[in-house]
Formats: structure tokens, sequence, C-alpha cells
């Protein structure tokens, strides 16, 4: 147990050195901080002292250098657009994204989970079929036009809602809607086929042949057994509370980290960029690492030589 | 006979293709019958469609009593009663027949719990005492352990456990040994008959192999495409075979003593579902064969005490029989 602690906490220090250096490198590539920020016309010496405060005269490695050292220290840099602190300024959106992305999550297990363990239980009836349409529909339209759709629908059309801001709890419903809908399809459709696959197992037979009744069948012997991958697909969308509301929070202007990222990326804005991209690393290196937790709780086959089922620390 | 079980014109059909083409067969209490075919004659389903196990797309008609009382059809919660209580069933595959997530501890007392009202201490108690019974050594530590952990000689003797726990008057045991190694297999064979011995419950072997079943069983049921063509008392069959495939069947077998000499398999295959003939089923692949095997579905004609066959020569050697004793 230990020995797969410290492996699993390895790897998740190498994905995070790896998110970290890759949106160094890809930021510096893509232009010049400096001159994006003070402007195309500003005068060379301008640029030049912008330059020198914020250390980008320097050789690349040299600042690769340094900002790593300042993180390894805590220290995540300050905005070059308003010179705050990047950590605060993050900070601060996180609680207005986790207002979206938590009440979303709970729609899309409260919803998703049941509906596909509904769906095959009654495989091949109306409600599988049903259940079936809905999801694929849920997940095959992007969540930017599902999100229009309902603003269209609500706020345009019946007025009932507002169409985007953050001035009371009633600006979050269209948003909450539009990320839950489409990972609850993503879970229904998931749990409905790790459903039938159990179901279709010889110990769910001997079950049966044993004389338990087909309701604790269901939910002694089958879900069980079903659990164990749905966990990965929940671990997935837990990882992704920080950074999976970026498209959402962008159609209802809603001042998320998701709205943060985007506007600092256009502004070449680094150490706020890069601060989120290490949030957002951190926060799906954890649930990985809670979702191999669990996967040697629920899966007794596990504990003993542990395997990861899907790919994506 | 005061059948224990008995099955009458059992038919299964899936998608509309016949699985089982009227099953007769009468298993009396403590009796040991054995059920043998070659793969996919209808052996698993037999059973499966008495139990109610079978998927629902199975069409199932026909009859299937325990002591007067309908199973078809039959209410979940009588079924509930009676699978496990009353007629326990076990499976070829022990390793996919465990559940994986679930100590084989728990596996045994959940059986004890549904069938005697067994729970907590007592229930570990009689668990601990039917692992010692099948045989599975230091009980009391492997209640704890996970299907995984054991061997498949090992997860059979748990299953085994499992279907002793509800004192089922009957056990039908379906290829328990296909999966295993041939030391082990003799092991679970004769467990089966220890077993017997001692709860004296009626078991029902199922195999493809006839000498399995000649070791352990009174009677011999021989299955062949969804049907069964001939059933006698073990000896009796080994001694006077009257359907050809029976004695396809016997000719396959290794002889017990003198030089080893190839088998002898029966040429030809079973005919696919869609393509079955109109009349003999085995007739295309059988040596005997006469224009009148291809008219009808030959029915089962009583030769002596207990053996029936379903050959158009044991028509007529019955008919013989009739004119001799008029
Ligand atoms: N769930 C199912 N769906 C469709 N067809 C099935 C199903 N179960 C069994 N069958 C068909 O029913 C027929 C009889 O199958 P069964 O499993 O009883 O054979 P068997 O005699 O037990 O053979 P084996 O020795 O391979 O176990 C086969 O043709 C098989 O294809
Ligand atoms: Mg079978």
């Amino acid at each position: 147990m230990i020995r797969f602690l410290g492996s699993r906490l390895l790897r998740a220090a190498v994905t995070i050195v790896m998110v970290v250096t890759f949106a160094f490198v890809v930021l510096r590539l893509s232009g010049d901080p400096a001159q994006i920020i003070m402007g195309a016309d500003a005068p060379p010496e301008a640029v030049e002292a912008f330059r020198a405060a914020w250390g980008l005269d320097q050789p690349v490695w040299i600042q690769y250098f340094h900002y790593f050292g300042a993180i390894l220290q805590g220290d995540l840099g300050r905005s070059m657009r308003d010179g705050r602190d990047a950590i605060v300024l993050v900070a601060e959106r996180i609680p207005a994204t986790l207002a979206l992305t938590l009440p979303a999550l709970a729609i899309k297990v409260g919803l998703g989970i049941p509906a596909g363990i509904t769906a095959a239980l009654h495989r091949n009836s109306f409600i599988d079929r049903a259940v079936m349409m809905l999801a694929v529909a849920g997940f095959t339209v992007p969540s930017f036009v599902l999100g229009l759709l309902l603003v269209l629908v609500f706020a345009v059309q019946l007025g009932w809602l507002p169409s985007g801001g953050q001035d009371s709890w009633r600006h979050a419903i269209l948003p909450i809607i539009t990320l839950g809908i489409g990972g609850a399809a993503v879970l229904a459709r998931f749990t409905r086929s790790a459903m039938l696959e159990v179901l279709g197992q010889p110990y769910i037979r001997t079950a049966s042949a044993k004389g338990v009744p087909w309701r604790a069948v269901v939910w002694g012997h089958a879900l069980p057994n079903a659990a164990i991958p749905t966990v990965t697909i929940v671990g997935f969308m837990v990882g992704s509370l920080i950074a999976g509301a970026v498209v959402v929070e962008s159609v209802f202007s809603w001042p998320g980290v998701g709205r943060l990222l985007v506007v600092a990326v256009a502004n070449r804005d680094l150490a706020v960029v890069q601060c989120v991209l290490l949030l957002v690393a951190m926060t799906m290196v954890t649930s990985n690492l809670i979702v191999d937790l669990l996967y040697g709780l629920l899966d007794p086959r596990l504990r003993n030589q542990p395997r990861r089922a899907a790919g994506m620390a | 006979m005061n059948a224990l079980v008995s099955l009458r014109n059992l038919r299964v059909s899936f998608d509309g293709q016949a699985a089982l083409r009227g099953i007769d067969l009468d298993v009396a209490p403590g009796e040991a019958v054995g059920l043998v075919g070659e793969s996919g004659c209808g052996k698993s389903v037999t059973w499966l469609a008495a139990l109610g196990l079978l998927p629902a797309k199975a069409r199932v008609t026909g009859s299937a009593t325990l002591q007067g009382q309908e199973l078809l059809g039959a209410a979940p919660a009588v079924l509930d009663r009676v699978r496990g209580g009353r007629i326990a069933m076990i499976f070829q595959d022990p390793a996919s027949s465990l559940n994986p997530v679930i100590r084989i501890g728990r596996q045994v007392e959940e059986a004890l719990r549904l069938h005697r009202g067994m729970q907590g201490a007592a229930a570990r108690a009689e668990a601990k005492r039917l692992f010692d019974q099948v045989g599975i050594p230091d009980a009391a530590r492997r209640l704890d352990a996970w299907p995984h952990e054991l061997s498949g000689g090992q997860n059979q003797r748990v299953m085994i456990a499992i279907a002793l726990a509800g004192r089922p008057e009957l056990l039908v045991a379906d290829e328990p040994t296909t999966a295993l190694d041939v030391t082990i297999q003799a092991q679970i064979l004769t467990l089966l008959q220890d077993l017997r011995r001692e709860t004296g419950m009626a078991l029902v072997l199922i195999s493809h192999d006839l000498g399995v079943v000649a070791d352990s069983c009174d009677r011999v049921c021989v299955m062949y495409a969804g049907r069964i063509v001939e059933q006698a008392p073990v000896a009796r069959l080994f001694e006077a075979p009257t359907h050809p495939y029976t004695n396809g069947l016997l000719g396959a077998l290794p002889p017990l003593d003198g030089p080893r000499r190839r088998l002898a398999a029966i040429p030809g295959s079973v005919p696919e579902p869609w393509a079955m003939p109109k009349g003999c089923a085995f007739a295309p692949r059988c040596a005997e064969r006469s224009p009148a095997c291809d008219i009808a579905v030959p029915g089962a004609v009583p030769l002596a005490p207990g053996h029936q066959a379903a050959c158009i020569r044991a028509t007529a050697m019955g008919l013989l029989k009739e004119t001799v004793a008029a």
C-alpha cells in the first residue's frame, strides 16, 4: 500500500512538472508578452523597460529556472496586468466556478447514474430507448450550443431567467443545467454499459440460482461491480471541477476561473495563466489519486497488484 | 416412481430458433441422473429453463414441476425459495461464477440467511462447517478470502458449499469439472458422490463425457439436438445401447483396460437449429439410416424397465416384443 501510494505520488508530481513546463514553453513561444501588454505602438524603450522589470530580457532557460524555483517556494508570480499576486487573482475566482460546477456535478451523478441503471435493467424497453436517445442528444450537442439554446428559450423567449452575469442565484441556473446535462448523458451511457456488462456475468446467474431476490441481486451483486468502471468517469468529472467550465463561463459571462483563464491567455498574462494551469493540473492529479485509492477499495483484485484502468493522470 | 422433479414437453427457443424440442424427464428423490451429449445439445438450457434462469428473450413452454408444484411462470417469491433452497445449481466455470468483490464466506452466509434464516456468528460457524465438509483446508481463515485468491478447484468447492447451504433436495451440477485439471476433476466428482451419500439429495450431473457420468450416476439420459434420444440405467446403457448416437458416444470412450486406441469420433456435426431435418435429427450422421428415418421424429419407445430410446429401430424392436408377448 505504501509503495502503491509512493509510486502514485511520484507520478502525480511528474505530471504537474510537465504541465507547468508545457505552459511555460507554449506561452513564451506564442508571442512577446511585453509587446502585447504594452500595445503595438508603445515606444521601444518602454517595452524594453517592461522586459527588464519582468525578467523577460534574460535567456529563456534562466527565466524557466527562476520561475520554477519560485514555484517551489510557493511564489506563483504576479499578474503583469495589475501587479497583484496571481494566486490571489485565481483564488478569488474559485468560489464562483465551484458555484457552477459543484451543483452540476450533483446533477451529473444524481441524474446520470440512476438513468443508466434504469436503462440497463429495462434493456431494449421503451425506457431504455428513451434514456439512450436523450443521452446521445445530451453529449453530441456541444455545451456552447446547448447553452445558447437554453438562453434562447428560457431567457429570450420565455424571459424566466437571466441570460448572463452573476447578480443572483437565478443567474447560475442556466449555466448549471448546461454543464450538468452533458455530463449526465455521458454518465448515463457509461453506467448503462457497465451495468449490462456486469448483469451478463456468470456470478449474477449464480446469485439468482441460490435464491437471491432480483432486487438484492441488482443492489448487492451487480452494482458493486458496475461501480468500479463508473468511478473512473466520476473521478474525471471531479477532476474537471475547476477547468470544466471554461466554455460555459464564457457563454454566460460568469466570472469564474475559466473566464479568467481565457482573458489571461488573450493578454499573455503569464503568471496568471500558469497559476490557473497549475491549479487545474493539481485538481486532476488529486482526483486521479483518489480514483486509484477507490479502485483498491472497490476491487479486491487490484489490492495486491494495482493497475490503472484509465490512463489520464 | 414418485418423482421429485418432472419435466414434461419442455421446449425453449431463442429468437424463434428452437434449442429444446420437448424434454420429458423425471428425477426421483435421492437419485443420481447423468445428462450427456455434445456441446450445444441443450443440457444447460434444460435446467436453466426449469429454474427460470434463462434471459427474458428465451421462450419457454411445457411444464417443470417440483413435487407437483409448477415452476414455469411461478411467482418470483416462489422461485427464490426453490432456487438454492430445494434445487441448487453449480456451473462450469467456478472462477467467474463467484462474485469477485464479495468475500467467499459471505457468499455462503448469504445462502444460509436466505434459506435457513441464519445470521451473524451462527451463519459464520455453519459456513465454516460447510467449508470443512467440502474439503476446503484451513476453513476458518478461508472464509475471509476473495475468489481470486483461490484455485479453480477450491472455488468449485466454495460453489458446492453455497449449493449445500440451502439443504437442497436436488443439486444440478452443470459440467462441474470441465474447467479443472484432471486430478482435481476426480476429487470434485468423488466429493459430489460423498455428499450425495451423506445428505441424501438427488444429483443431476451434466457432462459431455459418458465416462464421468457412468462412474457417478444411477441413470443416464443421452441428449441430441434438444431432445433426449435414449435413457437407461447405467449398466443397461452399456450392455444394450440402442440409439446409434449412444453407440457413437460409447465408441468414443477410451477402453478401461487393454491397449489405448484412437477415439472413434462420430463423423459429421449437429445440424444447425434453422436446418433441422423433419425426421430424426441424427439421421444425417447415422450409419444405420433408412428412408423411414426422414419421415417423422421418432418417439421414445420403452425397451426395458427404465430404458427407452427414440429411434425407429427401437420402435421396430418394441413392436417385435409386443408381438412376442401377445
Ligand atoms: N442465452 C442464449 N441465447 C441464445 N441462444 C442460446 C442461449 N443459451 C443457449 N443458447 C442456445 O441453446 C442451445 C443449447 O445450449 P446449451 O448451453 O444448453 O448447450 P449445452 O448442451 O449445455 O452445451 P455445452 O456442453 O457447450 O455446455 C445452443 O444451441 C445455444 O446456442
Ligand atoms: Mg452447458
